[in-house]
Order: structure tokens, then sequence, then C-alpha cells
């Protein structure tokens, strides 16, 4: 068995060169931690998302990830923080089709729906805090609990 | 489109011309400057080059998301006003179910699962057919 080196660790985004780093690193850990090929692209996908909308919308930030363990199934945590100007409206920026700035991706709605559990942290002025976990294992467990 | 010189240009993209028709060969993770820089290579080759169609293998691509589905689109749009058709070939099918899920279906995109099939579709007789060519699986 692989142990959390590896898994655990912080990359900076402040460029889009770091984007590929974001998602090479969350494809092998979630490798790692034995994500099938889907649960593993969805995840990658997210993260790829999550880490431009810090990068354009937050000013750059960093992703940090965390493996996780509940009974026998393993699980990946993705932090993503910025000290960016905050998401005003939340309900909003949540929703299908909200986008802000230049218009990329498909903002927080559309990595929600590629992850098993989500959360958004964001005060204006202070910055935002965006959390995804996936489980290795696709059993249904309570959303929201981290 | 702003040229963001901070970082290197991850690989290069083959672009292939066979007959008629370019090839786009895309592989791994590509850096948002190289597809940015794809993006406007191929609108110069199609106009240079008058071929009639355009097959963007992606079948190496392990992950599409929302800005890489984009510069996907403005291609087969661009290509379309210079009069040549695109179809993008070998999606992988995690790529496909992740996209659909993010909620970025690309209607106006043609697809094809393989290189051959896309060429087939733009060598072939019927070109409003929207079909992706035979699915192996179906019976």
């Amino acid at each position: 068995m692989e142990t959390a080196a590896g898994v655990d660790a912080c990359l900076p985004i402040r460029s889009d060169m770091d984007l590929v780093w974001v998602r090479q690193h969350v494809r092998q850990a979630a490798g790692l931690l034995g994500f099938g090929l889907v649960e593993q692209t969805k995840l990658v996908t997210a993260a790829s998302e999550l880490a431009r909308n810090t990068l354009v919308h937050g000013g750059g930030g960093r992703m940090e990830t965390a493996g996780l363990t509940n009974g026998h199934t393993r699980g990946l945590r993705l932090t993503f923080s910025d000290e960016g100007p905050g998401i005003p409206d939340l309900e909003r920026a949540l929703g299908d089709g909200y986008t802000s700035g230049d218009g990329l991706g498909m903002g927080l709605g559309g990595a929600r729906r590629l992850v098993h559990e989500f959360a958004v942290d964001s005060t204006p002025g202070v910055g935002t805090k965006v959390t995804v976990v996936s489980w290795a294992d696709r059993s249904p467990r309570p959303r929201g609990e981290f | 489109m702003n040229h963001d010189l901070s970082g290197p240009v991850t690989g290069h993209v083959p672009v292939l011309r066979l007959g008629d028709v370019l090839l786009v060969t895309l592989q791994g993770d590509l850096h948002d400057s190289t597809a940015q820089q794809l993006q406007q290579d191929i609108g110069e080759t199609v106009a240079g080059t008058g071929v009639s169609g355009l097959v963007i293998d992606i079948s190496g691509v392990e992950m599409v998301d929302s800005f890489l589905g984009r510069v996907l689109a403005e291609i087969a749009a661009r290509a379309s006003l210079l009069a040549a058709r695109t179809v993008v070939a070998g999606m992988r099918p995690a790529v496909a179910i992740t996209l659909v899920e993010l909620g970025l279906t690309l209607p106006g995109l043609r697809t094809a699962l393989s290189t051959e099939v896309a060429m087939d579709l733009l060598a072939g007789s019927d070109p409003a057919s929207r079909s992706g060519g035979p699915r192996q699986e179906s019976r």
C-alpha cells in the first residue's frame, strides 16, 4: 500500500503553467488512492476548473491536497484558497450559467457536480476557499462532511 | 488574445495535411497558451491551404475542461467561417462523461469515434449527417 507520501501537498497557483502541475498532481494522487478512471477524470477536471477560478478570479493562490480514509474507503480532499476579492453572491455563483470576468470556466456549479462533497467559504475583500472531496469508492455518503 | 510568455510552451502540436484535410493530434496535458496558439495557427493554416476539412484527434487527451472545450468549439467555429468542416475524433468515454456532468455538451461540435471514421465522414457523401459513425458496441 502507498502511504500519504505523494498525495499530501501544497501547490502554488500563480500562472497557467501551474494549472498543468495541479492537474498532474491530482491525477497522480487519485491514482495512488485507487480512484477509477472516470472518478479520476472528474476530479482532475474539477481541480482544473477550480484552480482556474483561483487564478482568474482570485488573483492566484494555492491548492492543498490531503489523503483521507473512511473505513476501507480512501478519498482525496482538495482545498483551493486565494486572498482575492471574494464572491459577492454565492447563491448566484453556484447556479448554472453564472460567469464573471472573462467568462472562462463553467463556474463553481459545474465543478460541484463532478465531486462528492463541496464547500465554499468566501468573504468579500478577504478571499475565497473552496474545498472538495471525492472518494475512490462511489457508494453514497453524507454530503458536507469533512 | 494575450501572449503569455511567463512559462514555457509545453509540447508541440503536430498539424498534418492529408489531401484536403488537416489532421491535428492533441496529446497529454495541454498548457492554456499552447491551446490558444493552436487555435490561431489552425485558423491561419485553414485559410492558407484552403482545405475543406479539419480533424482534431483527442484520443490522447486525458481531460477536457471548460477552457479546452471552448477552444475546440472556437476552432470549429473559425474553420466553419473559413469553409472547412471540423470533426473532433476519439474522445475518451471518461472525458465525455465528465463533460456532460460539467454541463458542457458542445452541441455544435461534430464528433467521430476514431480518426479513420472522421476522415470518412469528411470525405463522405452525406455532409448533412450528424452521425459520428458506427459504434462498435451497437448491435
